[in-house]
């Protein structure tokens, strides 16, 4: 017996620290689920944490309305299947409630109003924990976020005074009104999500594979035909094999051509490629340098 | 499938850091390129002359304005043979505390030193630093000797001035590599232009050192973090204590005792959601159930009768203060986070600041300011469990927490318990 662990294991295992030091400090947390890669893999791993018991922690689907109908469909079924309890947050309650204003145009996405129906659904169940699927490797402003991370009162993350965080020592103190973001995958790379996935035998919403669809190029991004994409003139809709990275609002996630149809396929992909998933695929993450930064200081995920 | 190793790395801009971490990214396809356009964008639109790589990791607006590292950033690559995570510290001095940050979870810590200056005041305390937070591995690396000709003689009169340096400091295993890390020299492969040179190259030593018994498997200790107990009829009597492994080796049938309660039990089995396990050790998250029941709850520790870690209130500690906004005082009452225990802890004692850059003791002072390191005795409102720093990483840190601000302002290394 050499006493050693594989990577996955020991990602895995500092994981399952997180999830309880979480559910052993925080009165009332909650699972931000979309029904995503990380997300899948998040629930996979807030189960095993607390084998044998069910979940002690609601999960919640920031909605944009915007969805890819096999995500749905995914989604509901894993939720029975884990005995969770499910929270829906929808954007567009917020809408109709005057809390946000849709944008408008061939370009109009729902991305950036999910922060204010996330923060609103936060106060209204008054969740003081709040788990996120997010990784440092995925964006250079997550690269420097911490484990634990320290929302005030608006929701707001403040990158230039963060608690400093040292050992497995977590320091999830808040006041009322505040809450904490905890990331249990921040140690997590997408090539190791999707060897876990591959170890676990974990299944995934169908769209992660290659399938057939209609799709057309906008920004250099294989966008799909649907009802909240407006094609423009100029774009010429074709049908491709492909895949998706990563899965967010259907109106700004790109697919990206692709004939992986197992998982051992795609962590072929995956290791072979020379461009982020996010990059890939997110149009959401290019408006700026800074994007992704901005939007969390907001209080995005 | 292979294992993970976390180290840190120190240093300046100008000695070449970023570089470094650029190459290891680039070469290992740990950079991809949309990242690298971006980088190459932005460089080229501030004028700089060459691709700065910091930029790839400095990715905050204030950090892209002023120019300058602000935080501990994580970088991840991995070879065939290692999954590697960078803890990249920015050398700045008074970022002290971003190098303990990025220390205290580190194997190895890695040191880069300019062919040209030698040692400089940072290297020595980036040394200090990282051999007072225990990293078990320590490297220098010499870098830019393309610019000093590849002369052996000035690489080894540094090794020789870093060794008598380090012949003060508590470093276990120290490694010297000569390196170019703008033409790749002694980075992924061994270079021709030093034939001098009879080690391995950086990443043949970062693929290869041995990490698996830095951990400490001999004296079981076991922080017990939260009790799963199911209401459902099927696991009706389930109870188990669920926790990570952070020291020695647990297994069914040990004999174990309970802190504080004193209560002695039996492991009757170790469970995983995969199901029971022979053997759990570091850094193994598992549930521990015992023979018979007794009243545990998070906080209390599960080890054996015949290896108990030290059990009290009153503790020595070196303390690295991490507040620009207070300073620690003695008197001064404060959180504080041990293993799964918190509790609140009064500063009896300050004894002596360190000079980090001189090691000297500095007695008679009235408090300890950001990024300043000071031996300590606190007083507990509760017993902790602990073991030296020295002898378990785990059971021996501690972090001290502001109870106005909620902030962490403090990281503790426990020497032992206070001497009458």
């Amino acid at each position: 017996m050499d006493y050693e662990l594989s990577h996955l294991a020991t990602l895995e295992a500092e994981s399952i620290h997180i999830f309880r030091e979480v559910a052993a400090e925080f009165e009332r947390p909650v699972l931000l689920y979309s029904g995503g890669k990380d997300s899948v893999v998040m629930l996979h791993l807030a189960l095993k944490a607390f084998a044998p018991c069910s979940l002690p922690f609601p999960v919640m689907h920031v909605d944009t309305g915007h969805n890819f109908p096999e995500v749905i469909e995914y989604r509901d079924a894993a939720v029975v299947r884990a005995g969770a309890r499910l929270v829906v947050a929808s954007v567009e309650e917020s809408i109709r409630k005057g809390r946000v204003v849709e944008e408008t145009g061939p370009r109009a996405s729902r991305n950036r109003l999910q922060t204010t129906t996330l923060l609103d659904a936060i106060e209204e169940h008054r969740f003081d924990a709040a788990f996120g699927g997010g990784r440092r490797d995925e964006e250079k402003a997550r690269a420097k976020e911490r484990v634990f991370s320290f929302r005030d009162e608006f929701g707001q993350w403040d990158p230039k005074n963060q608690r400093p965080e040292l050992w497995s020592l977590y320091n999830g103190r808040h006041k009322q009104g505040e809450h904490i973001r905890a990331f249990p995958l921040s140690n997590w790379t997408e090539l190791d999500i999707w060897q876990y996935i591959a170890a676990e035998n974990i299944e995934l919403p169908t769209i992660y594979y290659a399938h057939r669809r209609e799709v057309f190029k906008r920004d250099g991004m294989w966008l799909a035909v649907g009802p909240y994409v407006t094609v423009m003139e100029g774009e010429v809709p074709v049908e491709m094999t492909v895949r998706y990275r990563t899965v967010g609002d259907a109106s700004c996630t790109g697919a990206v051509e692709s004939t992986a149809t197992t998982v051992e396929e795609v962590i072929e992909e995956v290791a072979a490629t020379r461009i982020t998933e996010r990059g890939a695929t997110r149009a959401d993450d290019r408006a700026t340098e800074a994007a992704m930064e901005d939007r969390k200081k907001e209080g995005y995920f | 499938m292979a294992e993970l190793l976390r180290f840190a790395t120190a240093g300046s801009v100008d000695d070449g850091k970023s570089t470094l971490i650029g190459r290891l990214l680039y070469d290992s396809k740990a950079i991809f390129e949309d990242q690298l356009e971006a980088v190459e964008a932005t460089s080229a639109s501030r004028g700089d002359e060459y691709t700065n790589l910091a930029l790839l990791t400095d990715g905050l607006r204030a950090e892209r304005e002023q120019g300058i590292t602000i935080d501990v950033a994580y970088r991840y690559f991995a070879t065939p043979k290692r999954k590697f995570i960078i803890a990249d510290t920015p050398g700045h001095i008074q970022y002290t505390r971003n190098m303990v940050t990025g220390c205290s979870t580190a194997d190895l810590a890695l040191v880069l030193v300019d062919a040209r200056h030698g040692l400089v005041e940072q290297s020595r305390r980036h040394a200090f630093l990282a051999s007072l937070l225990r990293v078990p591995h320590l490297v220098l690396c010499v870098n830019k000797m393309d610019l000093v000709d590849y002369d052996q003689k000035i690489f080894d009169d540094i090794c020789d001035e870093f060794r008598s340096f380090a012949s003060k400091l508590d470093v276990n295993d120290l490694t010297f590599v000569p390196i170019s890390a703008l033409n790749g020299d002694n980075v992924v492969h061994r270079s021709e232009n030093m034939p001098w040179y009879e080690g391995t190259s950086l990443l043949h030593h970062l693929e290869n050192v041995f990490i698996a018994s830095d951990r400490n498997l001999i004296d079981a200790r076991f922080p017990v973090q939260y009790v799963l107990r199911p209401m459902q009829n099927a696991h009706h009597d389930y109870r188990g204590y669920a926790g990570t492994v952070v020291g020695g080796v647990l297994k069914p049938g040990d004999d174990v005792v309970v802190l504080p309660s004193g209560f002695t039990s039996t492991i009757a089995s170790i469970d995983t959601a995969d199901g029971p396990v022979d053997e759990a050790f570091p850094p193994m998250s598992v549930s521990v159930r015992l023979s018979s029941e007794i009243d545990i709850s998070r906080g209390d520790m599960i080890c054996r009768p015949a290896n108990q870690p030290n059990v009290g209130q009153d503790i020595d500690a070196m303390v690295c203060w991490m507040s620009e906004a207070s300073s620690l005082t003695p008197g001064a009452k404060i959180g504080i986070k041990h293993t799964t225990r918190s509790a609140r802890a009064l500063v009896k004692n300050l004894h002596y600041r360190l000079d980090v850059n001189t090691l000297h003791r500095e007695n008679e002072i009235n408090a300890l300011a950001l990024n300043e390191i000071g031996r300590v005795t606190l007083r507990t409102t509760v017993p902790l469990f602990f073991d030296d720093y020295r002898r378990n990483r785990e059971t021996g840190s501690f972090i001290l927490i502001d109870e106005a601000t909620n902030a962490t302002v403090g990281a503790g290394m426990i020497l032992g318990p206070t001497q009458a």
